[in-house]
């Protein structure tokens, strides 16, 4: 089955005149965003743990309870939650709290987490984050199974048969994966879904992280499990308007981030280039964008795209209309396009 | 020429891909084990043989360290005796001053002839390489000649912007870092810097 989702970092909005809403009014907006999404018929809305100013979706699972409150079909989860600086025994009660609020719609997207806020802010030193997401990876694991939890690690107090409550159904589980390629085959070695985080070049070049993770599946024994990718994007009627709309956020947003993540100032050749055929951008009308997402589902074999909407000073208005024609002219389109 | 890549994170497999197109014989290895990464390569860098880093290094001619810059504290430092190694690693997160990787890495790979490379160009700009620029810098005239012969042979413009201490031209913070700079831009800077 082919899904499509939307994920936000929850960005602050701004006003019409270009003024920064304030936290609360961006978080209240991003609700109304969950919701629309709901009614235009999208499959997942994820929202993507920050604790910076620009992004202050520190407590993302307490929104999607209140627009699972408001809505019936829609999947609800995190785009990602970084586990390695969180308590993974709270992420499973929240996350599973989540799923009975919502009659089974949770999901959950965990990251080993590219964005380094929360390390320093609860404690962690950064150098160890992979050993943190190992370990923690697999005590969720076990959380996921059910029953007594019996555990023993070095990043938490032990659990000896623990019941960790609500017990509620299983929910699907993902990796997010941004270019490592152990962390692809952890995903598969405890049979969580694999979500390619492309945010910048040829999407193309993940192919071999698809294979990877196939064969390893194969390996472990387990069943083919979806792939999924994750690429930010804005839409509206015209390519043109699209690409103005989005680039002065752009530049202002990765210059910001560069300082801190490594990136490079984006220039208008490096962003033609990314909204273009062989970048990761997915800006442009609804025909535009809808050809690239078929062509990079089928190149990387995913059954699952979900669209990183929003970014810092855009309107709720103008966000509102993204989530509109991707759900109402993009999807269809791709789902033609693979069919 | 042998070539060992230390790391197989986002950058290690990407370079021996580029080294084995080019023609070299390539071995990688990551932390412990070298079946720990078997499947890896097997995918990402088919060709390229998993070895334990000592046994990697032992029978190279050239050494890429493209591991995270708080791992290079683990690595024993003997093995790298005589060796050309290119320090493509950056102080992550970035340090508030430069500081210069390859100045540490130097003190303390002793003996080992440290040019400083490929840490500016991020992994998803290097695959093709297209002729891009990339700026090495060393101490040891040999050791940069037989860097920028691999990096030309690889696909990239090697362009010599000085000793090991200008490396930090290359490094988060400088205007050259994650940019497409051509080779003019390049070598101005480096002559401003010097």
């Amino acid at each position: 089955m082919t899904t499509f989702g939307l994920d936000t970092f929850g960005d602050v909005t701004h006003d019409a005149e270009g003024r920064p809403l304030t936290h609360a009014q961006t978080i209240r907006d991003l609700v109304e965003q969950g919701v629309l999404a709901d009614q235009a018929g999208l499959d997942f809305f994820g929202i993507g743990e920050h604790h910076t100013p620009d992004m202050p979706l520190s407590a993302a699972d307490v929104v999607l309870a209140a627009i699972a409150a408001r809505t019936s079909a829609i999947h609800l989860g995190s785009a990602v939650t970084v586990l390695s600086s969180d308590d993974p025994v709270r992420v499973f009660q929240r996350f599973s709290t989540l799923n009975a609020v919502s009659d089974g719609r949770a999901e959950i997207i965990l990251g080993r987490g590219s964005s380094v806020d929360s390390f320093p802010l609860f404690g962690y030193d950064l150098a160890d984050y992979e050993d943190l997401f190992e370990e923690k990876t697999h005590l969720f694991a076990e959380l996921l199974k059910g029953g007594p939890v019996t555990w023993q690690g070095k990043t938490r107090a032990s659990l000896h048969e623990q019941d960790v409550v609500p017990f509620t159904e299983p929910f699907p589980t993902w990796i997010g994966v941004g270019g490592s390629p152990q962390s692809v085959v952890r995903a598969a070695s405890y049979g969580f879904s694999l979500m390619l985080a492309i945010i910048g070049g040829h999407p193309g070049r993940f192919a071999p992280f698809s294979e990877l993770y196939k064969h390893a599946l194969e390996k472990f024994g387990r069943d083919p499990l979806p792939i999924g990718i994750h690429s930010p994007g804005h839409v509206a009627p015209t390519d043109e308007q699209a690409r103005e709309e989005f680039w002065p956020h752009y530049l202002d947003v990765i210059s910001r981030l560069g300082k801190t993540r490594g990136f490079a100032t984006p220039t208008p050749e490096s962003y033609a280039h990314e909204v273009g055929p062989h970048g990761a951008l997915f800006v442009g009308s609804p025909e535009t964008v809808a050809t690239k997402m078929a062509r990079t589902m089928k190149t990387l074999g995913a059954s699952r795209f979900d669209l990183k909407y929003g970014i810092g000073g855009l309107s709720h208005g103008s966000l509102m209309r993204t989530i509109e024609l991707y759900g109402t002219e993009v999807v269809p389109r791709v789902r033609e396009l693979l069919a | 020429m042998k070539i060992a890549v230390l790391g197989a994170g986002h950058v290690g497999p990407v370079i021996a891909r580029l080294a084995l197109a080019a023609g070299y014989p390539v071995a990688i290895a990551g932390s412990g084990d070298p079946s720990r990464i078997e499947m890896i390569i097997e995918f990402l860098a088919p060709g390229a043989k998993p070895l334990t880093a000592s046994d990697a290094v032992a029978d190279a001619g050239l050494v890429v360290l493209a591991i995270p810059w708080h791992r290079f504290g683990t690595l024993e430092p003997g093995m790298f005796a005589g060796k050309v190694v290119v320090d493509a690693m950056n102080h992550w997160p970035p340090a508030s001053a430069p500081l210069g990787t390859s100045e540490e890495v130097a003190r303390r790979l002793a003996g080992a002839r440290v040019v400083k490379s490929l840490n500016h160009v991020a992994y998803q700009d290097m695959e093709p390489a297209n002729g891009r620029a990339v700026g090495l810098a060393g101490d040891d005239p040999a050791a940069v000649d037989l860097v920028a012969s691999f990096l030309e042979r690889i696909g990239f413009d090697p362009v010599p912007v000085g000793p090991l201490a200008a490396g930090r031209l290359l490094e988060p913070g400088s205007p050259l870092f994650g940019v497409a700079a051509a080779r003019p831009e390049i070598e101005k800077l480096a002559k401003e810097q010097s």
